[in-house]
């Protein structure tokens, strides 16, 4: 039963090598580009299945069964850092999820870009993202996580500034990586924090790992609060997600990132890049809220619980789900509609994640990744099929122009508003808000979510009425483009079918998902392991007409505003904009945090930087310029010494040398007889000397 | 040794009646002494004074021979006269001196092939 565990690197490494082959493809080649990712992410989908299906049934007893494969990667002194995959539910889950939805949207790619001249680079940077991504689904050691983490960063980066001709593509992308990275600064001092404290970053380990049991209770003993620094690590690992999946603070990166192809804002901005930030929190749950009674051992009991990381999560979650869908109220851009009501859906998943444990946020991820995709799918096959238009102000009537799309989206659109009993949406949202309600410290993230499901369902009514009732955009053609080239307004046409078939299979998926996690038959939430309550009914239907009530009263909202009111008036303004201009204005500059971070992070950074190079130009610059001076006196001193002093007493020492030499050198006149003369001389001498000197 | 400026003339040498015939007939030695003197200071000055090379050689031949003559001198007058050392030394020298003056000569030749000249004085290529 170890076989799909053995095989579980190919997942992620498949799309890598496709990518990577790609990437070195001598010049571009577009079937095999296509051919490449499509074909490795069918394979990965199917070894995800495999590995599915080797955990489906397992869950006899309590806890889930898990596979781990660890191996020595870097040596630390004494210590081996490892690295590793992990198979269990929660990973089997996320990579069937990721490779399917990933590979109907490769396939919808092909349709989508095919005028792009830029297509087999899209293809590799896709095939790269994909990879990264099921990286950090496999990951069995925060390292590794945190690796393939930051190379989802970096992919995202690439594909947000895909068209990097336009300067706000190119800023989106640049603003995405410095948002997130704020929130991975906090991750990596997370991941710093808990190898420090535990010496270990492998999550499970036969009861090694960090997620353990008997790790936690010996790092962090509850008897001398060792709550606390396991409260710093969860919150800090919880800022990587919040940079990730969009949370309130640093959710500014999301909206912006729709400059990216259509495809991409699914992949990765709907699907499964901004999950990863709420699976990292579902994979460190243990962490986020560790179980004291069970670290604190059999004999004593822990009367009252410390506090956890859930507080902060659900509370940030639920600002985030209503913050994001008050402003996707008053959004034109059909796509930045959606990513303002993706940030909202995070929101959710957050707050249930905080409220519910894993499983409640879990489902809900799956079941928006599929309705998103969906729907994010469709406003590309919308603006494909309306020549690049992306302003829902100049759409409308595009039901009897685009059926399928119509179709799709509408299934899209009433998963994400919750549409009772029969859509994904509501059984994984009513899931949440059962849990919300249950939720001991407050009922405030209940209420907020309330109000956010009526908001969603109101402002995807907005759009539908927009984008596909009213009059049809041919009828508005001159005036919606007055600047632009004569008559391009040719009648909005359905999309082709390699588009359209991805559309059909997730909206089947949009609709039929939620029943594997009904409270009827909670077969995903045992799946993960969540502990079997016993549904209280009453409080549960009552709980589901409430939200229900608040779909329809969203739906019914949305659809008189827009549906009836607006067309009557025929205005191009929104009627809500002409009734409550302020708060309207307001909600379209996105309560201007935007502007805030401009006025504040941004301006400080800008003076921070103005400071660094004044610090730079002025104090370090003279203080090079006084060392240099220093250094360029102390050569002339040099240079005067060599010349002046040394150079001139060797000249003289030569001078004399070669007088001597030319002295002496007169003696060797090469006369022959004048050595002869010298010779006699000595000769007399040593004759005299020897006869009247020494012969004495 | 004897006196070198003793003439000779009290000696009685007991050589034979052809001996001491000889020795009353002998020049003394000094004679013998002041002619190669003579000589050998003629050479010299003709070998530092004159500029051609062939006079020069003449002078150095006849140096040369001023000292052969003080060995056969030193030798007749000497203890053994009856050995031929002085006159084997006198004949070596003079077999050296003739190899000498063939080379000298040709040195001569090659120096006056080369410069065109004999006088020393302008064969002064080795002047410092």
């Amino acid at each position: 039963m170890t076989r799909p565990i053995q095989t579980l690197w190919l997942i992620p490494a498949l799309p890598l090598l496709a990518a990577g082959i790609t990437a070195l493809a001598k010049r571009p080649q577009r079937k095999l580009a296509a051919t490449l990712a499509i074909g490795s992410m069918s394979v990965s989908f199917l070894l995800s299945c495999w590995a599915f299906v080797g955990t489906l049934g397992k869950h006899s007893g309590p806890g889930v069964e898990r596979h781990v494969y660890n191996f020595n990667w870097l040596q630390f002194g004494d210590a081996w850092l490892q690295l590793g995959w992990v198979l269990d539910p929660l990973t089997a889950v996320m990579l069937v999820m990721v490779t399917f939805v990933g590979l109907l949207i490769f396939i919808y790619s092909v349709g989508y870009m095919a005028h792009d001249e830029n297509f087999t680079r899209f293809f590799c940077f896709m095939s790269l993202f994909a990879a990264a991504m099921l990286g950090v689904v496999i990951a069995n050691s925060l390292l590794f996580l945190f690796i393939c983490w930051e190379l989802v960063g970096v992919s995202s980066y690439l594909l947000i500034g895909f068209w990097f001709q336009k300067p706000s593509a190119a800023a989106a992308a640049k603003k995405a990586f410095v948002v997130t990275r704020i929130g991975d600064i906090g991750f990596f001092l997370g991941i710093l924090w808990l190898y420090t404290k535990t010496g270990t970053l492998l999550f499970y380990d036969n009861g090694n790992g960090c997620l353990e049991a008997s790790t936690l209770s010996k790092a962090f003993p509850i008897a001398s609060s060792g709550f606390v620094p396991l409260l710093g690590i969860a919150l800090l690992i919880f800022m990587g997600a919040m940079g990730k999946s969009g949370q309130v603070p640093l959710h500014v990166w999301l909206p912006d990132a729709m400059e990216g192809p259509t495809p991409v804002s699914a992949l990765i901005h709907a699907a499964t890049m901004v999950a990863a930030g709420v699976f990292l929190v579902a994979r460190v749950f243990a962490l986020i809220k560790p179980d004291w009674n069970a670290l604190a051992g059999p004999h004593t009991l822990v009367s009252l619980s410390p506090p956890d990381a859930t507080l902060v999560i659900t509370w940030v979650g639920a600002i985030t789900a209503l913050f994001a869908a008050l402003i996707a109220v008053a959004q034109t851009d059909i796509k930045r509609i959606l990513a303002y009501s993706t940030v909202s859906q995070l929101g959710y998943m957050m707050m249930g994640l905080g409220v519910g444990g894993v499983a409640v946020g879990m489902f809900h991820l799956i079941t928006h990744a599929f309705f998103k995709a969906l729907l994010f799918l469709g406003a590309g096959s919308v603006i494909h099929g309306c020549h690049e238009e992306q302003d829902i102000r100049q759409m409308g009537g595009l039901r009897k122009h685009m059926p399928v799309t119509f179709a799709t989206y509408a299934i899209g659109m009433l998963a994400l508003s919750g549409f009772p009993l029969l859509f994904s949406g509501f059984w994984s949202k009513d899931e949440i808000l059962h849990a919300a309600w249950l939720w001991q410290p407050s009922k405030a993230p209940f209420i907020l979510g309330i109000i956010g499901a009526f908001l969603t369902a109101f402002y995807m009514t907005r759009q539908v009425c927009y984008v596909f009732f009213g009059k049809s955009s041919a009828d508005m053609a001159p005036a919606s483009a007055p600047g632009q080239e004569p008559a391009p307004e040719v009648a909005p046409h359905e999309s082709p079918r390699v588009m359209t078939l991805p559309l059909v299979i997730l909206a089947v998926f949009a609709m039929l998902l939620g029943f594997i996690g009904t409270p009827a038959w909670p077969w995903f939430q045992n799946y993960l392991g969540a502990a079997h309550e016993e549904v209280e009914w009453s409080r549960v239907l009552i709980l589901m007409l409430i939200s229900a009530l608040v779909v329809f009263a969203g739906l019914g909202a949305g659809g008189l505003v827009y549906g009836l009111l607006q067309s009557d008036t025929g205005e191009k303004n929104d009627v809500l904009e002409s009734s409550f201009p302020i708060a309207f204005g307001v909600l379209r500059d996105k309560f201007y945090v935007d502007e805030l971070y401009e006025a504040t992070v941004v301006r400080a950074n800008a003076a921070f930087c103005r400071f660094c190079h004044w610090m730079d130009s002025v104090v370090l610059e003279t203080l090079v310029r006084i060392v240099s001076g220093f250094v360029v006196g102390l050569s002339w001193l040099n240079r005067f010494i060599d010349e002046y002093v040394v150079n001139l007493g060797f000249d003289a020492a030569c001078q004399r040398l070669r007088d001597g030499g030319g002295f002496f050198s007169r003696l060797q006149d090469g006369q022959l007889q004048n050595y002869l003369r010298v010779l006699a001389l000595g000769l007399t001498v040593l004759l005299l000397l020897l006869t009247w000197g020494w012969g004495k | 040794m004897a006196d070198p400026w003793d003439l000779g003339l009290g000696h009685s040498l007991e050589l034979g009646a052809w001996s001491l015939e000889l020795s009353i007939a002998m020049t003394p030695l000094v004679c013998y002494l002041l002619l190669s003197a003579l000589l050998f200071s003629i050479g010299l000055a003709g070998a530092l004074t004159r500029r051609n090379a062939i006079i020069v050689l003449i002078g150095i031949e006849l140096m040369l021979n001023a000292a052969n003559l003080n060995f056969i001198a030193f030798w007749r007058y000497g203890e053994h006269p009856e050995t031929l050392t002085g006159v084997m030394f006198a004949i070596f020298s003079i077999g050296v001196a003739a190899a000498e003056a063939a080379v000298g000569l040709a040195l001569i030749i090659a120096v006056y092939r080369h410069y065109k000249t004999t006088n020393l004085d302008q064969v002064d290529s080795m002047k410092g």
